[in-house]
C-alpha cells in the first residue's frame, strides 16, 4: 500500500499541509523544529490512532485551535480510500471513510498500515517494559484489529480490580466477594492478550533475528523471547484455555500480597519482551550503535511481518540515518529501497544514503515544497 | 458571562446529563421567554419527581405507590425475574413486549472505581425474593465490562439456589443490519454464541 495524499489542518505546528505522494522514497528534508516529524506523526495517528511521541492527544492540536484534522488517500492494491480523522481532546475522535461518517473511530485502523522508526525507539532496547509491550500491542493491532478492544476489555478490567484492591486495604474488612469475580475476567481478557502476544512473538522473532544480523552483520546474534510475569507458573501449552487456568492459579497465589500491595501483580500487564545478543541481555551490555541495530531490528521485523503476511505496510524512517554509521546507513538503505513506500525525514539531505533516490520536499518556515 | 439568576440557571441546567453549555444557554433563554404557565407545569413536575416518586419495594423500580404496577399485575408470570441495572433499563425490555414475568432493578452494576460494591446494589434483595414460585432469573446487565462482572457475581450468587435457572441476554448481531457492517468485537461473540438449527 502507499499513501497518496496527506493533509493536515491545525495538527501540531502545522496550520495546514497538504503533500501529494507516490510510491517509492519520498524524502522530507528541513532543519530541527520546521515540523517534518509532525506530518510522518499525523500518518502514524491514521494507523494507530495514537502517536509515537505522546500519549495524549492534547498537544498534537495547533495552539490556539481547537481541533485538528487529518486527511489522507491511501492506495491498496489500486483501490484508494479516503480516511479523515477529527482530533479534539477530551472527546471522541470522530472519523469517515470515503466522505461517510463511520461509528467508531477504530473502524479506520487497518486501511493505513505504518511500520515507523524513530529515535524515540532507542527506548525500545533501553527503556521500560512498558514500551517493548507497546510495541507488541501496536503490531497485534495492526495485524488483527480486533485486538484494539482486547485490550481496551483488559485494561477496563484491570482498573476495576485495582481500584477494587486498593479499597480492600484501606479498609481490611471490605467485601472481597466480587475479587473472585474480577479475578475471572482479568484471566480471561488476559489470556486472550497473551495467547496473541505469544503467537506474536514466535512469529516475528525470526525476521528481528534476521533484521538484525542483515542491518549489524559484525555483531552478535540477536534473539528475543517473550518473559511472562507468570514466572514459573508459565506452562508449555500456550493455548488460551491453559493460559487461563494458569493466570486463574497464579492470581489465588498472590492475592495476600496484592492486597498488601493494592496493585494487580500478575498478568500481561506485566510482562516483558527479553532482547539479547550472544548470551547476553541487550539492556545494560549492548553499546549504543547495537541498541540502535536492535531497536531498529525490531521495527523492520514488524515490517517483514506484516509484509509475508499481506498488505505491505509503509515504512516510515524518522529522522534515524544521522544516527547510524555508514555501514549501517547502507543496509537499512537496502532494506527500504525494497519497500512499496518509505517516507524519510532528514534534517540534511545528505544523511540520506544515495540509493533512496526518490521524491524529495522541502519543509521550511511552515510550508511543503516538492522539488 | 450573563448577570445573576439567569447564569445561576445555565449553570444548574449545564449539571444535567447531556446539556453542555450551550445547550444549556439555549434552554434558559427558552424558559426566560416562556409562558408563565408553562413554567409552572415545569416547576411542579421537578417538585412532584423529589416527593411524589418512591421506589418499589418489591423490583425498585420508580414508582408512584410503593408497590410498582408492574409488581402489582396479576398477569404477570411470576416464575420469571429479569434483572436489570436501572429503571430505563425496565422501559426497554418492555418495549419489546416479549417479556412477561417482572423485574428486578440492581441499581448499578459493581463498579469499584466509583466505590459500587455488591452492598450498594439491591443484591439482597433480589436473594430474599426466591422463594418456591421464581424458576428463571434472566440476567439482563448491560454487556460491558461492569455489567458482566455484576452478572458473573449474580451467577455465582444463584447458582447455589436448588431448582433455579440462571441465563443471560444473547448478544450478538442486531436485526435488519448487514453482517458486513457489524464490528468485529459484536461479529465475534455473535459467532462463538453460535446456535444449532
Amino acid at each position: 500500500m502507499y499513501v497518496r495524499h496527506l493533509q493536515v489542518t491545525d495538527f501540531r505546528s502545522w496550520e495546514h499541509a497538504d503533500l501529494v505522494f507516490e510510491p517509492g522514497v519520498s524524502v522530507l528534508v528541513g532543519r530541527n523544529g520546521q515540523g517534518k516529524t509532525n506530518l510522518v506523526e499525523a500518518l502514524g495517528y491514521v494507523a494507530t490512532l495514537g502517536s509515537h511521541r505522546v500519549a495524549t492527544d492534547a498537544p498534537l492540536i495547533r495552539h490556539g485551535a481547537s481541533r485538528a484534522v487529518v486527511r489522507t488517500a491511501v492506495v491498496n492494491e489500486g483501490r484508494e480510500l479516503l480516511v479523515e480523522l477529527e482530533i479534539t481532546p477530551g472527546k471522541a475522535n470522530r472519523a469517515r471513510i470515503n466522505r461517510g461518517p463511520v461509528p467508531r473511530p477504530r473502524d479506520v485502523l487497518g486501511i493505513l498500515r505504518t511500520v515507523l522508526f524513530a529515535p524515540e525507539d532507542l527506548a525500545l532496547v533501553r527503556g521500560d517494559p512498558g514500551e517493548r509491550r507497546r510495541l507488541l500491542d501496536e503490531l497485534l493491532t495492526t495485524r488483527a484489529p480486533r485486538y484494539a478492544g482486547v485490550r481496551s476489555d483488559y485494561e477496563r478490567v484491570l482498573k476495576q480490580r485495582g481500584a477494587l484492591l486498593k479499597s480492600v486495604r484501606a479498609s481490611r474488612n471490605a467485601d472481597i466477594s466480587t475479587l473472585d469475580v474480577w479475578d475471572g475476567h482479568l484471566a480471561r481478557h488476559g489470556a486472550e492478550l497473551l495467547a496473541a502476544r505469544l503467537d506474536l512473538v514466535a512469529d516475528i522473532a525470526p525476521h528481528v533475528a534476521a533484521a538484525y544480523a542483515e542491518v549489524a552483520p559484525e555483531s552478535r546474534p540477536a534473539r528475543i523471547a517473550y518473559r511472562s510475569s507468570l514466572g514459573e507458573a508459565f506452562p508449555e501449552a500456550h493455548d488460551r484455555e491453559v493460559l487461563e487456568d494458569a493466570l486463574l492459579a497464579e492470581l489465588h497465589r498472590v492475592r495476600g500480597q496484592e492486597i498488601e500491595r493494592g496493585v494487580c501483580l500478575v498478568g500481561p500487564h506485566r510482562d516483558d519482551l527479553d532482547l539479547a545478543l550472544g548470551d547476553l541481555p541487550a539492556k545494560g551490555y549492548a553499546s549504543h550503535g547495537e541498541s540502535w541495530s536492535f531497536a531498529l531490528a525490531l521495527r523492520l521485523g514488524g515490517y517483514e511481518l506484516l509484509r509475508v503476511e499481506g498488505a505491505e505496510p509503509v515504512l516510515v524512517l524518522d529522522d534515524v540515518f544521522a544516527e547510524l554509521d555508514r555501514g549501517r546507513r547502507r543496509q537499512l538503505a537496502k532494506v527500504a529501497a525494497g519497500a512499496e513506500q518509505v517516507l524519510i525525514t532528514a534534517a540534511v539531505a545528505e544523511d540520506v544514503p544515495e540509493e533512496l533516490d526518490g521524491l524529495r520536499f522541502d519543509v521550511r518556515d511552515g510550508e511543503v515544497r516538492r522539488v | 458571562m450573563y448577570e445573576g439568576p439567569v447564569q445561576d440557571l445555565i449553570d444548574e441546567l449545564g449539571r444535567l446529563p447531556g446539556v453542555g453549555p450551550k445547550s444549556a444557554q439555549r434552554i434558559a433563554f427558552h424558559l426566560l421567554a416562556a409562558d408563565p404557565a408553562d413554567i409552572g407545569r415545569l416547576q411542579d413536575a421537578l417538585q412532584k419527581v423529589k416527593e411524589g416518586v418512591v421506589f418499589c419495594d418489591v423490583c425498585g423500580n420508580v414508582s408512584a405507590e410503593a408497590t410498582c404496577r408492574i409488581c402489582r399485575d396479576p398477569r404477570r408470570d411470576l416464575t420469571l425475574i429479569c434483572v436489570v441495572e436501572e429503571p430505563k433499563d425496565v422501559l426497554a425490555v418492555e418495549r419489546t413486549r416479549e417479556f412477561k414475568g417482572r423485574y428486578h432493578v440492581l441499581g448499578g452494576a459493581l463498579d469499584p472505581l466509583s466505590g459500587v460494591g455488591p452492598d450498594q446494589l439491591r443484591i439482597r434483595q433480589l436473594l430474599t425474593r426466591i422463594g418456591t414460585d421464581v424458576s428463571e432469573i434472566i440476567i439482563a446487565t448491560d454487556p460491558n465490562t461492569e455489567g458482566e462482572a455484576t452478572a458473573t457475581y449474580l451467577v455465582r450468587m444463584l447458582r447455589d439456589f436448588p431448582g433455579l435457572t440462571v441465563t443471560r441476554l444473547a448478544s450478538g448481531l442486531p436485526m435488519g443490519g448487514d453482517l458486513e457492517f457489524a464490528d468485529e468485537l459484536t461479529l465475534g461473540r455473535a459467532l462463538s454464541g453460535r446456535r444449532s438449527m
